[in-house]
């Protein structure tokens, strides 16, 4: 803690807490074992803020916040999981399921995939807006692992471990939008690529089949995204 | 003034199908036609995807034989990595494939066909579905229903899952056999070989009362296509292509299936989707052959199992002249045969010694550029053609449905009803039942007539030559 961080109390679903106003709503309501679900955060990486999903609504402030990217303040009164924020996060997957391809039934991450335990527990039956089926190429350049787009969430975990954890930064985003793209060094297949360590840890932190192990047949891949807090307390490394 | 009807629809492999029948002047059948109106496109959406994911997006094409599909595709992909899967594996794939056959054709003969058959084709369409059946003969209906739990039953023990199970992979299956899971299914084939003794030797005591639907249904010469072991023995799952004319001729022997197209060729015709594979040695039409039950056992020399053998003697003295049975009537009595070969091949297989093995999984990435795997799904040969790129995606894949095999010899059956049954312009229930129960004899894949109870929405529409109605009768 540095010299000049206070504690604060806030009240998260009328539960009074205690946090340092460096931390974020989600890491407070975490410890105090209230959920809040989240798709781009991973504890480990630096926060992002994409997804939405973690969406809360502080008294006070009109429109929803991000949990994963709003600090602490003294007297804070949080909502995590009013009708109003059910219906957006449901409203979110929904978005997300109908921009890509995310057939479950065939993917090879059947069964481990968040976004589809993100839908499961959010109570997302169905997609009441229309599918985009966009034609994305598969790119399978890699000796050992699979890029395809079609199941992308555009989350940029991978991006994150693969610069902030790895220290390589093969991954970016290009495009804009609805169109944006994670890409290989300058847009290169992922097997011409210089600076990829082939350490896999992009595919671990994936939450969908977009990155996958090659040879993994449906249902198949599993994930082990444990492995991040372990590493950056072995490197001192407060994530 | 020559007329058409129009049966329309008529549901066929989880979809429609039509079916127009041409009438001369003088009402009598000219020709008739099985339209097949929708549209899967299964081989289109593979295009790009990488092949491992083939066993299971292909197994969606169907939810009755998923697993013919997972057989299939998990061979082509074996032949991509171009290994060699571990002897166990392979018997492992065989005994969901057995599970298959029996709940398959269980579901056909029981659910599907029955009806027709105990309660008769004039019978009241409320009642003639397997509900009419549990009501009339509560036995055969709960062994029907046993039966196929049975092959349900096995098919979730091994993959977890009744329906699209993801066991299969490439390179053999995900998961090997424990010995609880023996246990439990061992107890439970033998139980199914019990149902199904019982039930043939009651549909042997039935067979008479169906003379003039044996004779009328589809019972013609054709060329009979199936796969055999390497004695020439019934096989569902590795072997040789062989083909039969209708005297019992060999004309092709000892195919390999990665030489499949050296006999079998593709036409497509206008007036429907489903592709007409035919014999290339007799070119397009007159290659007309026949897969599945029926033709499995007129070419094969034994089943290879005692029970099964008992039967298919039986089976063989319904032809008199002592050669392939002609008549699709008698697929339903080679199902029956069928299922009692896959109950006694489930338990011959469980008793391996080395079935509890875990080696159950060659690994390899894509060595070869392309893949061909066929075996023998409920309804007849099934084919998966794959190629794929240098990165092991797929480029083009080509399958070749059981039923589509039979799409010639299905048209020439719904004609050969149709000139017996339908003559004249007045349209009678009993017509669309004969016309709708000589389809079922193929169990085209025909799983919507589950959902409707056996009842399948049927329009038949009798118009004179200007396309004026004369008469209509829609059911469903």
């Amino acid at each position: 803690m540095s010299k000049t961080t206070r504690v604060v109390t806030l009240t998260i679903n009328d539960k009074e807490v205690s946090a340092r106003e460096d931390e974020s709503i989600l890491t407070v309501a975490r410890e105090h074992d209230i959920d809040i679900p989240t798709l781009c955060y991973l504890e480990g990486l630096s926060g992002w803020g994409s997804c939405r999903l973690c969406l809360v609504q502080v008294e006070g402030i009109p429109k929803l916040l991000p949990a994963c990217m709003t600090y602490c303040a003294e007297g804070m009164k949080v909502k995590t999981d009013t009708e109003k924020i059910q219906n957006y996060r449901k409203n979110i997957l929904e978005m997300l399921f109908s921009e890509r391809n995310h057939v479950c039934s065939v993917c090879v991450s059947n069964g481990e995939c968040e976004l589809q335990s993100l839908a499961q527990k959010c109570g997302m039956d169905h997609v009441s807006l229309p599918y985009r089926f966009p034609s994305y190429d598969v790119d399978s350049t890699h000796n050992l692992f699979r890029n395809d787009h079609n199941r992308c969430v555009l989350c940029t975990r991978c991006i994150r471990v693969c610069d902030e954890i790895e220290g390589a930064h093969v991954w970016d985003l290009a495009g804009r939008g609805i169109d944006t793209l994670v890409i290989s060094e300058l847009n290169e297949p992922w097997g011409d690529s210089d600076t990829c360590t082939n350490c896999g840890k992009c595919v671990q932190v994936c939450p969908t089949g977009a990155l996958v192990q090659k040879g993994t047949a449906v249902a198949e891949m599993h994930k082990n995204r444990t492995f991040l807090p372990y590493l950056n307390a072995m490197r001192g490394n407060n994530g | 003034m020559p007329r058409t009807i129009e049966i329309d629809p008529v549901t066929r492999i989880e979809g429609h199908a039509r079916i127009t029948i041409k009438l001369d002047d003088q009402g009598i059948v000219e020709d008739a036609l099985f339209h097949v109106t929708q549209f899967r496109g299964f081989e289109k959406f593979c295009e790009g995807r990488p092949f491992p994911e083939m066993p299971s997006l292909t197994a969606r094409t169907c939810g009755i034989c998923p697993v013919s599909h997972l057989m299939a595709s998990s061979k082509a992909c074996d032949n991509i990595m171009a290994v060699q899967i571990p002897p166990v594996a392979a018997k492992l794939r065989r005994i969901m494939n057995y599970a298959q056959i029996t709940q398959s054709h269980a579901l056909s003969f029981f659910h599907l066909s029955s009806p027709d058959m105990l309660l008769g084709w004039d019978a009241d369409p409320a009642k003639r579905n397997i509900f009419g059946v549990i009501v009339e003969f509560p036995d055969l209906a709960r062994m029907g229903i046993r039966l196929r739990q049975i092959g349900q039953s096995i098919i979730a023990l091994l993959g977890n899952k009744r329906v699209h199970p993801a066991w299969m992979v490439p390179g053999g299956v995900n998961a090997p056999m424990t010995a609880k899971k023996r246990d439990t299914i061992l107890p439970m084939a033998e139980e199914g070989l019990e149902i199904a003794l019982k039930t043939y030797q009651w549909y042997k005591t039935q067979l008479g009362n169906f003379t003039e639907e044996a004779e009328h249904f589809a019972n013609f010469p054709s060329l009979f296509m199936g796969m055999v072991d390497e004695d020439g023995n019934l096989e569902h799952y590795d072997g040789t292509l062989r083909v039969v004319d209708h005297t019992g001729k060999i004309m092709h022997d000892k195919v390999p299936t990665d030489n499949y197209q050296d006999i079998i060729g593709e036409a497509v015709e206008d007036f429907t989707y489903m592709k007409f594979p035919y014999y290339k040695p007799w070119g397009y039409p007159n290659g007309m052959y026949r897969v599945g039950p029926l033709a499995r056992l007129n070419i094969c020399n034994k089943c290879g199992t005692p029970q099964a053998d008992i039967a298919l003697a039986e089976f063989r003295a319904l032809q008199k002249d002592g050669g392939p049975v002609l008549s699709s009537f008698h697929f339903h009595y080679a199902r029956l045969i069928e299922i009692i070969f896959a109950m006694e091949k489930t338990l011959v297989l469980l008793r391996n010694d080395d079935i509890l093995s875990t080696n159950v999984r060659a690994r390899a990435r894509g060595n070869s550029s392309r893949g061909i795997g066929i075996a023998e799904a409920p309804r007849g040969t099934l084919i998966h053609d794959y190629h794929v790129d240098e990165h092991c995606q797929m480029t083009k894949a080509n399958l070749i449905i059981a039923t589509g095999h039979n799409n010639l010899a299905m048209n020439a059956g719904v004609k050969q009803v149709a000139q017996h049954w339908i003559s004249g312009n007045k349209l009678e229930e009993h017509m669309l039942n004969r016309v709708e129960a000589v389809i079922r004899c193929y169990d085209p894949c025909l799983s919507c007539a589950t959902h409707a109870l056996g009842k399948m929405p049927l329009h038949i529409q009798l118009t004179d030559a200007r396309g004026n109605v004369v008469d209509e009768l829609t059911r469903g």
